[in-house]
């Protein structure tokens, strides 16, 4: 498998990279210096995100450098600068405050991909109030649950997300105050009861605000993300993240201040926050926002004419974009150009290598998750890239491999001391904990977070192994996880929904594999008696999911099986559906109990 | 292809893709992804859809073509 090796050669398109030397830059690096590459608020008030990304640029040569330029669905460009970003915020700060939204809190965005949605994000974190994203092709359900666990005090969305998504949900939210839309008609006329016109309070609203004393330590971003049992996890980062958030942009992402960059993913996911929002903003480069969705035409569009010079994107679009074939590519000037890199799951060798030939440059594959707030382990500028592997750790970051027991738990020993991996052994990504964007708790959960420590390490879930040089490679969830598109499903959420449906007595779902998602979510359902299981149930399901839970979440596949197989104490095995769906062996089954 | 028939395969496409989704309430202007809530993925599945139900082969670069009800009713019926 490490056959192949995509040299870097040292000679370099457009800038030399940051990063020069990774063992050096590996064994001089300290979390301490790079925090001096941040200015801190004036007069030792600490340390504020929103005065990193905006507020520093606003107030010094970077003041008219364009900061975010959105393309429209229907393709129409809307620059704005850093300084008006900071008036703009400064304002959206101004209306938390006097709506009476308290610092610490949390103000939640159900946003398209929109300058308003930037405005929000850095408005809310100069008031110190928590931003939590969501994505807005989520449906009801997950926006709900998700809201409640996040004890969402203020809302900003658009009128048709408002109407669609949050109005039938309204009264499970009693947490919930302020609804401010933005968008589309919003200022046309008095909105739905119970809503506030944003653009008319940022009107009246000041254009100046001082940022109050920012502890690094206080919470400052909340990202829910999935686990096999039981509701969403709020993973809670604070300030200190940006620290993280500016090293390796620099670092993995190899920004430089003249840089063009569009990071794909959408803020709702916590790439889009901290690598569509939060680290271009850093770095002060001009960061690209396309409101529209997915096509192979548009995207190869943007990057010839926004001249993008760093790409970070999914290996879902790179694989529909490798469908659409290469001579479409070919047909764009894309010698803008010099750095791709891909996260959200494993990026295939071909892929890789594919990203030479039609792109004419490799793509770096690089790992992280939601919980670690930041790139961990990465294909860098300067390093020869073994396609199909996720790359080495990050400078600043101990990673490693812990071996598993039967019972796919970390192994222990009776002196509390976890074994590591050799060379080529499997086993459970590891890293040591202390990096700045590293998550702070679950909120309302920490028996949760303690749960995700042992022996020192905190434990990501995904099984991996190391080759003899000290690269990752991918080797699958740890768990029943389902990764579709990138983004992280939770098994039990769908069973959930599925389970409201009264047809359904029980259901189980997996990720099938699937060669553009990666993962599609496949239901397995039992029926109540009464019900046939035939394709116009079939239909009725997949809309009934889809209505609840939305696309991103709802399952695609559905299958009735009558006979789930169980465990003795009644668990489904889900485990034992994918190994079916995948025509493997079905592993130990002792405890398998099938019910009538 | 004449437009009603036009509209007849987009329904019949969507109803496997979307079941949830009504056709009916969507502008001719209006993008089909965003009001119909269809993510990127659905919406490739629709076009291969309305290229199977065709026989019409549809190049991606033809994608955009088709966000919209009244972009898929021109582009179907001035097919071949």
């Amino acid at each position: 498998m490490q056959g192949n090796v995509i040299p870097k050669s040292g000679e370099y398109r457009g800038a030399v990279p940051n990063m020069a030397d990774y063992e050096a830059e590996r064994a001089s690096f300290t979390w301490e210096k790079a925090r001096q590459a941040l200015d801190g608020l004036p007069k030792g008030g600490g340390l504020n995100i929103a005065h990193e990304a905006v507020v520093r640029h606003a107030s010094g040569p970077r003041r008219d450098h364009v900061a975010i330029r959105c393309i429209g669905r229907h393709g129409e460009r809307l620059e704005v600068t850093y300084g008006e970003l900071d008036e703009r915020s400064s304002r959206f700060a101004n209306v938390l405050s006097a709506l009476g939204v308290q610092p610490g809190e949390r103000v939640f965005a159900l946003m398209p991909r929109t300058v308003d949605l930037f405005v929000a994000a850095m408005g809310t974190l100069k008031h110190r109030s928590v931003l939590c994203p969501l994505f807005a092709a989520f449906g009801p359900e997950p926006i709900c649950q998700r809201m409640e666990l996040g004890g969402g005090r203020a809302l900003i969305t658009t009128p048709t997300l408002y109407r669609h998504k949050v109005a039938g949900i309204r009264d499970r939210l009693p947490e919930l105050r302020h609804v401010l839309l933005v968008g589309e008609s919003a200022s046309s006329g008095a909105g739905p009861d119970g809503t506030l016109d944003l653009d008319g309070l940022l009107g009246e609203a000041d254009a100046d605000y001082e940022i109050g004393a920012t502890d690094p330590e206080d919470m400052a971003l909340l990202h829910f993300t999935s686990g096999t049992t039981g509701k969403p996890k709020g993973a809670v980062h604070v300030h200190d993240a940006v620290v993280s958030h500016y090293a390796t942009g620099r670092i993995a992402l190899d920004l430089h201040a003249d840089d063009v960059f569009w990071c794909t993913a959408d803020p709702g996911w916590v790439t889009g926050t901290s690598y569509g929002i939060i680290s271009p903003l850093v770095h002060g480069v001009t960061a690209i926002v396309d409101e529209g969705d997915f096509d192979a035409q548009r995207w190869y569009e943007t990057l010839e004419r926004e001249a993008v010079t760093v790409w970070y994107t999914a290996p879902t679009a790179l694989r529909m974009l490798m469908q659409a074939g290469a001579s479409m590519a070919k047909e764009h000037d894309l010698s803008r150009l010099r750095f791709i890199a891909s996260v959200g799951e494993p990026l295939n060798p071909e892929v890789v290598v594919w990203g030479q030939e039609a792109l004419g440059l490799p793509i770096h594959d690089n790992w992280w998750q939601t919980e670690t707030g930041g790139i961990m382990v990465a294909n860098y500028a300067c390093m020869d890239i073994r396609p199909g592997s996720m790359g080495r750790p990050l400078p600043g970051i101990e990673a490693t491999v812990l071996v598993r027991d039967e019972n796919d738990a970390v192994e222990v020993g009776a002196d509390g001391v976890v074994v590591e991996a050799g060379v080529g052994q499997e086993g459970e990504l590891a890293l040591r904990p202390g990096w700045p964007s590293m998550f702070r708790g679950y909120l309302g959960n920490p028996e949760r977070y303690r749960s995700s420590f042992v022996g020192g390490w905190y434990l990501s879930g995904d099984l991996v192994r190391r080759d003899e040089d000290g690269y990752f490679w991918f080797v699958g969830r740890g768990d029943d996880v389902i990764k579709s598109a990138g983004h992280l499903i939770g098994p039990f959420e769908v069973e959930s929904a599925m389970m409201e449906h009264p047809a359904v007595a029980e259901a189980a779902v997996i990720g099938k594999p699937d060669p553009l998602l990666g993962e599609v979510v496949k239901a397995f359902v039992t029926l109540h008696a009464g019900y046939e299981g035939n394709e116009e149930l079939r239909l009725d399901l997949i809309g009934f999911a889809r209505t609840r839970l939305g696309a991103a979440v709802a399952p695609r596949e559905i299958a009735f099986d009558q006979h789930l197989p169980h465990t003795s104490s009644g668990k489904i095995m889900r485990r034992l559906l994918k190994a079916r769906e995948l025509g493997l062996p079905e592993g130990d089954t002792s405890t398998l109990e099938v019910r009538p | 292809m004449t437009n009603d028939e036009a509209l007849q395969l987009m329904r019949s496409v969507l109803a496997k893709v979307a079941p949830e989704a009504d056709l009916g309430e969507v502008a001719a202007g209006e993008s089909l992804q965003e009001a119909l809530d269809l993510d990127s993925f659905d919406f490739l599945t629709f076009v291969i859809g309305l290229a199977e139900g065709t026989g019409i082969e549809i190049p991606d670069r033809d994608f955009a073509k088709l966000a919209t009800v009244e972009g898929c009713v021109a582009y179907l019926t001035s097919a071949h």
